[in-house]
């Protein structure tokens, strides 16, 4: 099927977030949307799916001008969507994700089960993905998951598929099998709109490349383009995708973990066993696909996980089982993972969130009272030192972008006496010019003879910070081996291969 | 309002997205509730007062027994009907204007002012309980335990006022702080199982009211706990003179006012709450912990000891509501009943006054004027005090969905609030 999007304009009060976008996908072809966070990509699908009326524009398919009101009308005109985060009931089975919305039923509402489960067989045969209709969904490796979205897409007859970002919760083994797919897709005639902020897949999969900056089409791409090329169209100008960075000068250990295991509320472990040391002016990297226990090691680290056992020592003192305040205290620097959720105040200032960590006591207290003027000085500088953009130290920080609001979370983790510094995701969802900026950032703590921690699913960011790398799976560190490993090892790590990868 | 709708579809989607982000808890519905009353606009509560007046008129001309009449010959005599209402609804605004502030037709300024004073007697109590409930709004915490917290606090403040024989400056706050100490014990109660067990202080404060009220009725009918001796009533004795508050009239030694110490109390009370939450440290956390417990968790903000202190703070606030009953409004023993109420009425003024310290104390003023002024308004007008309470419910409903403002007066959504639409557009936005 072919979709034509005419001058798609979508404004979010002052904000325009789709400025008269044209684009056409024609059918059986693999069309990239490649675009910073925040270009306006995700707005558009949502445009597409029904999800958000656009104010201007129309949209075409097979040049039949198209009014959705709601998703379903865009599913019934056929076109299907795989969300990043995957809209499954986990509790359910894969046959009835896949009839939720338009569950068949044979006389007295009792569910025709049978026949979904025949489907699912059925697209399941046609694209070779082995899936068990009975399955139940959170039992299923995130990569199936997928496969199963991809099914629902499938069998409401979705002749135009759209993937919002599909590789970022997947191995590269996984990604690779998905590209596949992918083709598979294609060739039956499926037409596929691809969202991506990751130039490798663009380059590997796309017949063709539409780059959106600000709201805009910029131009098209051709799939031969190189990094650099695709990188300065999103961003609109030259950037260094590798940071420089000199040879780690490590000194003694100063973060030792030492058999480290970590009990969920479900009685399973989450991190178990897990033993290594970083020392100090050194970056370790912990590698692994989303959900192999590095959140939960890190909250450990903190001292937010509940039930733990084994050590983790700064300096030679004990953490674990300290109090998060403590282990701050000790003088842990912490980038959280989710920044909107655990590292700022959506509703405070900047200036608020500055303090937040240091609530109590000198600078910004003095006899339980705010230290307003000293507060609002130290706010300004670290605005100007650390580049945020925002009209002043009294913004909310919730009215941020994605990346000045990262920089307020590294100002303030940056700007105490830091002993260790552990980064979780530090560059999730920002745009390349921030990236840089927080890279920089990184590296400039470890030259200072701190040791730190980097946490990251991205193989990019991990092979460009890291002196050494410590790849997770399922909880536990497949092997821990030098910086500059190659992808592939590295890759194969991520799905737990450990022959001959642990150097 | 299609915008809104549109964008809202995603937040309903959002949350059951990631099925590997399970182990954190979500951001509850009452949170997120809390979060979209307090940040909409003063304007809002302005016109939730204006619509309850309409309403309140509406209610006034349809009972009219004058208006009904007139109405049966209104399509002989239509001038008659309008008549009649405008003098229904005059005659009711002003007979509650002259109970709630200055009623020309006494003699004297001091008879003519005393209504005003009146309002103040009983707009003390509710901003104090108010500042309590509004306390725990900001901590992301709702205390509906109003009620058992004040019955316990009279408790105590009265048994300190009646067992003892002190100086009266002494006595006065020796029983005041009892009272205090007993709203907080009882509301701390919560605050320690929410955060011990994360039991739900809604359910939890609802609970304890009962056995609050069933407790001090026990003990009001018990001879020698809190029953006066000799009788055989459910009452209490009175209290001692050396607890009593003083009122205007002690001070000025003119007129009857029934206006007491506890509303100095209770300025004092609203300049610590302020500068609690714009000035302290402890504040802050309260404040942060209210807005992202999880932000707060990570920045090492110890999430459950706030949530004790808050309840604590609370309770000692209800506590002073009970205090200012039993010391200040009915000295000569209370029964069962000494709670009238103001345990809920706080929830109302603490949402019309957004939470915000000042916002409570000039919404309990205007509770408390309500008060006065219905009570008059049934006496010589004939008029139900129950339309005064369909008023104040009205305001709370209207302030309670900002969103069913916007639609009546076609508002345009806020900027930057409410807050979970907005993070989920702004998502959309940045992906």
């Amino acid at each position: 099927m072919k979709l034509e999007l005419r001058g798609i304009t979508k404004r979010f009060g002052a904000l325009v977030a789709n400025d008269h976008i044209d684009l056409v996908v024609e059918p059986g072809e693999i069309h990239c949307l490649l675009g910073e966070n925040g270009a306006g990509k995700s707005t558009l699908m949502n445009v597409l799916y029904g999800l958000y009326r656009a104010e201007e524009g129309e949209i075409l398919l097979d040049d039949e001008v198209q009014r959705f009101s709601g998703p379903g009308d865009a599913m019934r005109a056929g076109i299907g969507m795989v969300h990043q985060h995957f809209m499954l009931v986990p509790v359910f089975t894969v046959a009835e994700n896949v009839m939720l919305g338009h569950e068949q039923t044979k006389g007295a509402g009792v569910l025709d089960l049978a026949a979904a489960r025949a489907k699912v067989r059925e697209i399941s045969n046609r694209f070779g993905f082995d899936i068990d209709p009975d399955a139940v969904v959170e039992n299923l490796p995130v990569g199936v998951q997928q496969r199963v979205e991809i099914i629902k897409a499938l069998s409401r007859d979705a002749r135009v598929l759209v993937f919002d970002e599909p590789t970022a919760v997947l191995t590269p083994q996984e990604t690779d099998e998905l590209m596949a797919i992918m083709r598979q897709l294609k060739e039956s005639g499926t037409s596929i709109v691809f969202i991506t902020h990751k130039l490798r897949e663009v380059r590997e999969v796309a017949d063709r490349i539409t780059v959106i900056r600000l709201g805009k089409v910029v131009g098209e791409a051709s799939p031969t383009a190189s990094n650099t090329e695709l990188a300065s169209m999103m961003v609109g100008r030259a950037v260094e995708l590798t940071i420089s960075k000199a040879p780690a000068n490590p000194g003694a250990d100063a973060f030792v973990v030492t058999e480290l295991s970590v009990i969920d509320q479900l009685n399973q472990y989450v991190v178990k066993d897990v033993s290594f040391t970083v020392r100090a002016g050194e970056i370790l990297a912990i590698a692994g696909v989303q959900g192999n226990g590095q959140t939960e090691l890190t909250e450990a680290i903190l001292g937010i996980q509940p039930r733990t056992s084994g050590s983790i020592t700064l300096d030679g003192t004990e953490l674990l089982g300290r109090s998060v305040r403590r282990v701050l205290d000790a003088g842990l620097g912490f980038v959280p993972e989710d920044r909107t959720e655990d590292g700022l105040v959506a509703e405070f200032t900047i200036a608020e969130n500055l303090m937040l960590d240091r609530s109590k006591g000198a600078p910004f207290v003095k006899a339980g009272t705010l230290q307003l003027k000293t507060l609002e000085a130290f706010a300004e500088e670290k605005l100007a030192e650390f580049d945020i953009r925002a009209q002043g130290i009294h913004t909310h920080a919730g009215r941020l972008s994605g990346g000045n609001q990262q920089k307020v979370v590294l100002a303030r983790e940056l700007s105490r006496d830091l002993r260790l510094f552990v980064a979780s995701q530090p560059t999730r969802g920002l745009d390349v010019g921030s990236i840089e900026f927080v890279h920089t950032r990184i590296v400039q703590a470890r030259d200072e003879g701190i040791p730190v921690i980097v946490v990251s699913t991205e193989l990019d960011e991990v092979t460009a910070l890291a002196d050494r790398i410590a790849v997770m799976y399922r909880g536990g560190i497949v092997g821990i081996v030098p910086g500059d490993t190659p992808r592939d090892v590295l890759g194969l790590m991520m799905a737990g291969e450990t022959t001959g990868a642990a150097a | 309002m299609s915008d809104d709708k549109t964008v809202d579809d995603t937040t309903v989607q959002a949350p059951a997205a990631g099925p590997q982000q399970t182990a954190e808890v979500p951001p509850s519905a009452s949170s997120r509730f809390l979060r979209e009353m307090l940040s909409s606009s003063w304007l809002i509560s302005l016109l939730a007062i204006v619509v309850a007046i309409l309403v309140g008129s509406l209610l006034v001309v349809v009972t009219d027994p004058a208006v009904q009449k007139a109405a049966g010959y209104f399509f002989a005599r239509p001038g008659d009907t309008i008549a009649a209402i405008f003098e229904a609804i005059g005659g009711a605004y002003a007979s509650l204007f002259q109970g709630a502030v200055f009623n020309p037709k006494r003699d004297g300024f001091v008879n003519q002012i005393k209504p005003l004073t009146e309002s103040l007697t009983f707009a003390t109590p509710l901003i104090a309980a108010g500042l309590g409930v509004a306390l725990t709004f900001r901590v992301g915490l709702f205390n509906i335990g109003g009620r058992g917290q004040i019955l316990i606090a009279a408790a105590c403040a009265g048994w300190v006022s009646w067992s003892f024989d002190l100086p009266a400056p002494v006595h006065i706050l020796f029983a005041t702080v009892a009272g205090l100490v007993g709203g907080a014990i009882w509301a701390g109660i919560v605050g320690v199982l929410k955060a011990r067990t994360g039991a739900h202080e809604v359910i939890v404060t609802i609970m304890l009211n009962y056995v609050a009220f069933y407790l001090v009725a026990f003990l009001l009918k018990t001879p020698g706990a809190l029953q006066a001796p000799g009788t055989t009533q459910n009452k209490s004795p009175g209290a001692n003179a050396s607890a009593v508050y003083p009122t205007l009239s002690d001070l000025l030694g003119v007129g009857a006012f029934r206006l007491h110490l506890g509303f100095i109390f209770v300025i004092l009370a609203t300049i610590l709450v302020w500068y609690l939450f714009n000035r302290s440290s402890l504040g802050f956390r309260f404040r942060a912990v209210g807005e992202n417990p999880h932000a707060a968790r990570t920045a090492g903000i110890s999430v459950p000891s706030v949530y004790i202190l808050a309840m604590v703070f609370s309770g000692a606030l209800m506590g002073l509501a009970g205090s200012s009953q039993v010391l200040g409004t009915t000295t000569t023993g209370f029964s069962d009943g000494v709670d009238a109420g103001i345990g809920f009425d706080a929830i109302t003024v603490a949402l019309l006054g957004r939470s915000r310290p000042w916002g409570v104390f000039f919404a309990g003023l205007l509770f408390g004027a309500l008060k006065a002024g219905g009570y008059t308004m049934q006496a010589s007008q004939g008029i139900p005090i129950d339309i005064v309470f369909v008023m104040q419910s009205i305001i709370v409903l209207l302030i309670a969905a900002p969103p069913l403002m916007r639609m009546i007066f076609r508002l345009p959504a806020p900027e930057g609030s409410p807050k979970p639409v907005r993070i989920s557009a702004q998502k959309a936005v940045t992906k």
